[in-house]
């Protein structure tokens, strides 16, 4: 049996599905991030785990007790918020004491939990420090330690990093996931930021329209994507519409040129499909003659410079792609070049297209064309 | 080197000015209150001994000051736990609490107390014929805006939700965080609305003097009447208190400033 469970939660505000039959089975120990782009209801399914909202329907468990109706203060859960929430007028030391001096610990318990867990988040020397005198990073450790001082059932973070700088960022979320492994504690973890969920995650959960998307490990949702939106959200994806033409060598046609997709083999003639490929597989190369099998044939619209790599725009004859290549092989495809886009055909993932609009999804980044 | 900072003339003469202002009629007060009782020349301490020596000034300033501590102990048990939850659960009751806030200040006091004389006629004789029931219950209503908009400007300044919700994760319920979280946290606010209600209740005369109460204004007028002298040592008395009072308030909120930092720290 599954440690928490979150079972057909819905939400509603007025005529806004915040949630719509979200199901989450998480055992314990493990970490489970929900990202999604914003309001796409993952705050609001953390908010009802913590129990600052009652769900419309449905039922959260933990360890096989049903709390969805118990009050926050009985609920043992560990928050982690988003703004800065130490309480100003206590010290560090304070703060992750308050949890403890409510359970009624002993002051020696107290002071002995405190001393630990300040060591544990790297603060032990900040202990006599108000809020205000401490870092946004620095705050966030002392948030994490005072959530952790009660020994919580299930820890619950809320894009807890979210207000930080960058290298600040990488280096905490780090230390939460040493923390959580550490301790062992079964963590809820929201954020919009996919590389922050893939990198510490046992679990992604993608969620989009109140809905989750797709569930799993972060490999499988980085090279397994099971809807568009998953494919974009995670990663850039290039997303072509194409028609099956012989689904017995898994030929597709994609802006008049065939292309040869192992995912498309078994298809029926006709079937539309969208062919997914992720920019770092797409192979290119200066273009001489009528170009190979697999490809498209294109100029060189953009260049990105993204540190390790350069991320090209190729456009040609209806067709557009985007393809990752070194910095050093993008310098010898400049704007304006004439190039083969070479497909993989193994490495293409293969989703049945259907009807309706497409969801709105993030930006790429803006090119800065040379 | 630091380059020496300069005051511009005529900002010194307009600080001049302003302190001229405030200054010139209390040092002309005091003055006053040196003169002679029987000859009417500087200088003699004579007002302050009438003043210090007369059981009224004692009695009234006890009874306005245990009205004032009434005043300001009915009025944060009621508008700190209302406002907490306005800023809470109900952010939409907030202009309308602000708009009945102002009635206080349209509606003149002789207005209200004859009001409230009326509303309040047949209540028991321990609560009409007392200051410390029907003269508080007045003072509650006239410090209401006081009281209100310091506070409201205290639970702006902190990130109510997030603290609220912090304490409760932690296990806290609703009077550990109001009382331990929340209301450390608007302490300032709390100061200042306190004692602008102090400085109220020690200054105010219609509602005392109309529903026929000894209070400290009266015995202030009473003076004013028959010693002129006393009266203005009297003024110069109640501007110290006033001024102890709201120096008390500075001191409290610098400490806490050095001790804690800024209430605002923790803002979403």
């Amino acid at each position: 049996m599954a440690y928490l469970e979150l079972q057909n939660l819905h939400r509603d505000f007025g005529t806004v599905k915040a949630l719509d039959g979200i199901e989450i089975r998480l055992d314990q120990g493990e970490f489970l991030s929900l990202l999604g782009p914003s309001g796409c209801g993952k705050t609001t399914a953390l908010r009802l785990v913590a129990g600052f909202d009652r769900p419309d329907a449905g039922a959260i468990v933990v360890d096989g007790k049903d709390i969805t109706g118990v009050s926050p203060s009985k609920r043992d859960m560990g928050m982690v918020f988003q703004a800065y929430s130490l309480f100003p007028n206590m010290t560090a030391q304070q703060n992750v004491e308050f949890g403890l001096k409510v359970r009624g610990k002993s002051k020696t318990d107290r002071r002995t939990r405190v001393g630990e867990l300040l060591e544990l988040v790297g603060l032990g020397h900040a202990g006599d420090r108000y809020p205000h005198q401490l870092s946004g990073g620095m705050q966030q450790r002392v948030a994490l330690a005072r959530a952790l001082a009660i020994e919580p059932r299930v820890l619950l973070l809320d894009e807890p990093l979210s207000a930080l700088d960058a290298k600040v960022r990488v280096q905490l979320r780090e230390e939460i996931r040493r923390i959580q492994l550490e301790l062992g504690i079964t963590t809820l973890y929201v954020t919009h930021d996919q590389e922050e969920a893939l990198s510490i995650s046992d679990h992604v959960a993608v969620m989009y329209g109140g809905k989750i998307e797709q569930m799993g490990s972060p490999a499988e949702m980085y090279s397994m994507p099971a809807t568009p939106f998953v494919a974009e959200f995670i990663g850039t994806m290039n997303r072509l519409d194409s028609t099956v033409l012989d689904g017995g060598n898994g030929a597709v046609e994609h802006a008049g040129v065939t292309l040869t997709v192992e995912a498309a083999r078994g298809r029926a003639r006709g079937d539309r499909v969208l062919i997914l490929v992720r920019p770092e597989t797409v192979d290119l190369a200066p273009a001489n003659g009528d170009g190979a099998a697999n490809s498209f044939i294109g100029e060189v619209i953009t260049q990105t410079f993204l540190g390790p790599v350069t991320r090209l725009k190729v456009v040609g004859g209806g067709a557009s792609l985007i393809a990752d290549v070194s910095t050093a092989k993008a310098a010898t495809l400049p704007v304006g070049m004439r190039v083969v886009a070479r497909l993989p055909a193994e490495g293409a993932r293969l989703l049945e297209l259907k009807d309706g609009p497409r969801p709105e999804l993030h930006e790429e980044p803006a090119p800065a064309g040379r | 080197m630091r380059p020496k900072r300069r005051i511009a003339l005529s900002a010194a003469v307009w600080l001049v000015l302003g302190v001229a202002y405030f200054l010139i009629p209390l040092l002309a007060t005091f003055l006053f209150s040196l003169r002679s009782i029987q000859t009417g020349k500087c200088c003699s301490l004579a007002a302050y001994h009438f003043v210090l020596h007369n059981g009224d000034f004692w009695h009234t300033l006890k009874v306005s000051f245990l009205l004032a501590l009434e005043t300001i102990a009915i009025s944060l048990l009621l508008f700190v736990p209302s406002i907490y939850l306005v800023h809470l659960k109900l952010p939409r009751l907030r202009p309308v609490i602000a708009f009945f806030a102002l009635i206080p200040f349209v509606v003149p006091p002789i207005v209200l107390v004859v009001g409230l004389l009326n509303i309040y006629r047949g209540t028991p004789s321990w609560f009409y014929d007392k200051p410390s029931g029907f003269l508080a219950a007045g003072y509650v209503i006239l410090a209401f805006p006081y009281m209100f908009f310091s506070l409201d400007a205290g639970f702006r300044s902190i990130d109510v939700h997030t603290l609220t919700e912090a304490s409760q994760s932690l296990g806290a319920r609703w009077p550990t965080t109001l009382f331990k979280v929340i209301l450390p946290n608007i302490r300032t606010a709390a100061l200042a609305g306190s004692f602008l209600a102090l400085a109220i209740v020690l200054g105010e005369f219609t509602i005392a003097n109309l529903a026929q109460f000894h209070t400290f204004p009266i015995f202030l007028e009473y003076v004013n009447e028959t010693q002129p002298y006393g009266a203005a040592a009297l003024t110069g008395i109640s501007f110290a208190i006033t001024w102890a009072a709201m120096l008390s308030l500075l001191f409290i909120g610098r400490k806490r400033a050095a001790g804690s930092g800024s209430v605002i720290a923790g803002v979403r």
